[in-house]
Order: C-alpha cells, then sequence, then structure tokens
C-alpha cells in the first residue's frame, strides 16, 4: 500500500492502523477538529461558578482561553468541563468573586456544574 | 533494484536547445526560472548569492510570474518556502554552507510535512576557520535530514539536474525536497558551454506542480505540522518516508530516461565509467568526477585497466546498485570531499563500504578525504590514488583506515 491522503478526517478504527493509513506529511486534512479533541482530562483543579454572585459581566467568558464559559443570550450559563483544562484564569479575573478554583476531585460543586 | 545506468539513447533530441555560456549559478537561475515557481523564498550567501540575484531580476522584468519573497535569514528562508509549499504553491530557495546550518531544525520539517521545495546548493566549507570556497561539508551535514540530494559535474548537470529535480521530487509517491548540489566557484562561477532548452520545452517537461495536500483556500482547510505525540504516528511517519526516499532512485531514473529522449543526455544513479573490466576504481562526485576521468583516460592509454564511479544521487544512497557495479573490482577509493570528523574519514567512505560487507569477495578499499575548503585536486593526485590503489598490500590495509589527498605534511 502506497500511503495516501484520505480526502477527510476519517479516524475510524484507528486503533487498527497500520504505517500507511496516516495521511501521508501528518497532515490533518479538516480544520476545526479541536471541538471533538476532549481536554477537560488536563485539569488539576476544576473552576466552581457561584451564580448569585455572578453579574454576567462576561469578563470571563472574554479572558478563557479555551472558549470553555458557557454564555446564551448574554447569560453566563455554566463551564464547558469537556474543554475546560482548569487553568483559573477566570477564577483570578472574575472582580465578583463568582468563581473559584478546586481540586479536581473534591466534591464541591459537582452537582451544580456538571 | 533499479538499473543504475541508462542506455545509450538513440533518440533524436526533441526538444529545442540553445547553446550557451553561462556560469553554473547561472545556469541554475535559469532552470529554476522556467520551472515557473510560485514562490522564491532567498536570503544571499556566497557563492549561491548570484542564483538568488538572477532570480530578483527575473522577477524585477516579469520572466518570473512568482512571488519573490526577501527574507531576513536562511531560516526565514526555508520557512517561507515551507509555508507556501504547505499552502499547495511550488517553492524553491537556495543557499550555502552556514546558510545551510542556519536552516537545520527547518529541514527535517521540510521533509517531515513531505513538501517538495527545491533547493541548489553551491556547495562551500563550513567555519571555522571562515573559508567560503568548494568542498561538501554543507552537504554531508544534511545527509540524513531526509531531503534527496544530487549532485553535479558542471554547469550542464547542474542545469539538468535543477530541472529534473522538479518531477522527482513532486512525483506523487515522493513528494520529498530536494537539495542539487554543485561545487561552490568550480562550477557556481565558473562559465562554461551547456545546452539550454527553451522555455517552453523546459515548462513542458517539468509541467504543472501539483500540491502535497491541495490548495488552501477559504473552503479547504487543513492542519500542518499537529502535535504527534506517544500513542501518535511518529514512527509510521518515518517509515513511510524512508519509503519514499527510496522510491525517489526509480522515479528519477523514469525522468532521467524521458529527459534523455528530449535532449539526448543521459544519466543515471551513477556514471559508470570504464568501469566494467576495471581492477581499480575511484568513487567521487562533483566537479572532481572530470578531473578523474581526465585520470582515467590517461592510464587507460598506457594499458591499466582504472575506472570510475561517478555518484550523481547521494540521497537516497544507492548502496546495492554501487556495490554491484565495483563489487568486481580488486582494490576501490573513495573520495571524500567533507571530513566525517569522525575518526574514521569521510561519509561516503563509509557508506560505500558499508554497501559492499555483505558481498562474499569485497575489494579493497582506501578512504580519501580531499579539497577541503577548495584545495585544488589535480590529475596528478588522482593518478597517485590510482597508483596507491595498485600497490595496496591486502595483507596490511585497514579498512578503518582513511589518507589525506595533496594535504601539507
Amino acid at each position: 500500500m502506497t500511503p495516501t491522503n484520505k480526502p477527510h478526517w476519517d479516524i475510524t478504527g484507528i486503533s487498527k492502523w497500520d504505517y500507511t493509513d496516516p495521511p501521508r506529511g501528518a497532515l490533518i486534512p479538516t480544520g476545526g477538529n479541536a471541538g471533538v479533541y476532549q481536554t477537560g482530562t488536563w485539569r488539576a483543579e476544576r473552576p466552581i461558578w457561584d451564580e448569585e454572585k455572578c453579574t454576567d459581566c462576561m469578563i470571563c467568558w472574554n479572558y478563557c482561553p479555551d472558549a470553555s464559559i458557557l454564555v446564551t443570550d448574554e447569560k453566563m450559563k455554566g463551564i464547558d468541563f469537556f474543554h475546560c483544562k482548569g487553568c483559573g484564569i477566570c477564577a483570578v479575573e472574575c472582580p465578583f468573586d463568582a468563581l473559584k478554583m478546586v481540586p479536581e476531585h473534591s466534591s464541591e460543586g459537582e452537582a451544580k456544574n456538571a | 533494484m533499479p538499473k543504475t545506468v541508462l542506455k545509450e539513447v538513440k533518440n533524436t533530441p526533441k526538444a529545442q536547445q540553445t547553446a550557451a555560456a553561462l556560469t553554473g549559478n547561472s545556469a541554475v537561475a535559469m532552470a529554476l526560472k522556467q520551472a515557473d515557481p510560485d514562490v522564491v523564498s532567498a536570503y544571499p550567501i556566497t557563492p549561491q548569492t548570484t542564483i538568488v540575484e538572477e532570480l530578483a531580476a527575473y522577477a524585477a522584468r516579469d520572466h518570473l510570474k512568482g512571488k519573490f519573497v526577501n527574507v531576513e535569514s536562511e531560516h526565514s528562508a526555508m520557512s517561507s518556502a515551507i509555508g507556501a509549499a504547505a499552502a499547495g504553491a511550488r517553492s524553491v530557495t537556495a543557499t550555502s554552507s552556514q546558510g545551510l546550518a542556519l536552516m537545520w531544525e527547518m529541514l527535517y520539517i521540510a521533509a517531515g510535512l513531505r513538501l517538495p521545495i527545491i533547493m541548489p546548493m553551491a556547495n562551500r566549507a563550513l567555519s571555522a576557520p571562515i573559508n567560503i570556497h568548494g568542498d561538501h561539508s554543507d552537504a554531508m551535514g544534511a545527509r540524513d535530514t531526509g531531503w534527496i540530494q544530487l549532485f553535479s559535474e558542471d554547469a550542464q548537470e547542474a542545469y539538468d539536474n535543477t530541472l529534473m529535480s522538479f518531477r522527482v521530487a513532486e512525483h506523487k509517491d515522493v513528494k520529498l525536497p530536494c537539495i542539487v548540489n554543485l561545487d561552490g566557484f568550480i562550477i557556481s562561477h565558473a562559465i562554461a558551454r551547456l545546452d539550454i532548452m527553451s522555455d517552453d520545452d523546459a515548462g513542458a517537461f517539468i509541467g504543472e506542480s501539483s500540491p502535497t495536500y491541495g490548495m488552501l483556500t477559504d473552503d479547504h482547510v487543513e492542519t500542518v505540522g499537529a502535535f504527534d505525540g506517544l500513542g501518535g504516528f511518529y514512527f509510521e511517519f518515518k517509515r513511510q518516508q524512508d519509503e519514499a526516499l527510496q522510491k525517489a532512485k526509480e522515479v528519477l531514473l523514469d525522468v532521467s530516461n524521458e529527459f534523455a529522449a528530449l535532449t539526448g543526455r543521459s544519466y543515471g544513479l551513477f556514471e559508470e565509467y570504464m568501469l566494467e573490466d576495471a581492477e581499480t576504481a575511484i568513487v567521487v562526485m562533483s566537479s572532481a568526477g572530470g578531473t578523474t576521468r581526465v585520470a582515467v583516460d590517461k592510464l587507460r592509454a598506457e594499458g591499466k585497466k582504472v575506472g570510475m564511479l561517478k555518484l550523481r544521487m547521494f540521497r537516497p544512497f544507492p548502496a546495492d546498485e554501487i556495490a554491484a557495479a565495483i563489487g568486481h573490482c580488486k582494490a576501490v577509493a573513495i573520495l571524500d570531499r567533507s571530513h566525517g570528523l569522525a575518526g574514521t574519514g569521510g561519509p561516503m567512505g563509509d557508506e560505500v563500504k558499508a554497501a559492499m560487507y555483505h558481498l562474499d569477495d569485497r575489494p579493497e578499499c582506501l578512504n580519501y578525504v580531499y579539497g577541503l575548503g577548495g584545495r585544488d585536486v589535480t590529475v596528478e593526485n588522482i593518478e597517485s590514488v590510482y597508483s596507491d590503489l595498485d600497490s595496496l598490500d591486502s595483507a596490511t590495509n585497514s579498512n578503518t583506515g582513511f589518507r589525506y589527498l595533496n594535504i601539507r605534511d
């Protein structure tokens, strides 16, 4: 088999790929696939959101490097834990103490943010 | 195993050709222009400078339609060539010596991303001490970067190799960058008579480029150069790369065959000169091949059975083909225009000797380091090598040994 470029990013059966299967030159032949990559497993700490203190000022949304602050109609709705890496920038920047970091394995806040 | 040398081509040349008197660099610049590159990214360095100077002049007169990018270093020259090639452009640059050294990390990236960038290199010694003259230290340092490497004996070969390099590098089963080597000053700056093809014929021979991935457009996006860690396919990609590199041998022969039919000039992976019945032979590359040919003619006239293998394709290294071509000799000398500084002589010596290891009846081998920093190599020097081979005592020759040619000792 000759290595070929697949027209679409189809990684079905990737665990069984042999050396000819990955697209030549380590290409990822589509854009916008960061969305399907789970970076939430990298967290050592998780942000806890206090809805009572939140004023929907959008500072956390602005600062979040991973677009993990969920917002609908200009209202803060929670945190995208599939992608949130737990960097803590939101908790540092929040002027209203509406976000704080707790250890990832703490039970605090799980019910509200899950 | 591909054939090593092409048969004599009887066809009438079909391309329209003109005799011209050009320096090696002008000839190479002409070939690059005829390839109609989309992007030229260039930085000057002696002795390559006049290649990109002439390309700049072509661009200024609108004879070169592509984008000419002035960059601030060779690292940037290679980086912008990589970016352009990844976006689908036919990209070229040129360099020498320290310039290549500064491109270092990007050389591996160009090859790893499978981008068929063409880079003529006017070979020059590496500092220190600073020296601008011709030797192969630069090319030999890049020998394991994954680039195809061709070497040229004169301006004609430099021109021909540059034209053919596009076809090899861009071939769908290869897709690898290629360095076209020409000896600094000896070839790059000496004016020689050569035949050049018309722009139309050269352009038709090279053809349109087919981008490695596809042209990057608003509708077609892709990720190039993503992380590929422990759980990934890094190892597998290196195997893909090596198989593609090996494929370049066969492709070069096919392309050379087509080129021969077009121009009457025939090339293989290497030239076998008077090798068939040779008892002793020299393995050499580039301009010293011409000097060696003169010595062979002289010694043959005296009835001595001497021959030469002049290597054209150094990467991929045609090990089996070389062993088949010189394995029958009693003794072989490998001439390296660079010093391996490994304590074992030059890199070509190591590789040619390794290529013959599996033979039951191996020739005795001598490895010579010659011509460093542009030191001249004369017909008399070459004759002395054949004389050394004649008097070689197989009982005392050590295969790990090496000698110097024309050094003050």
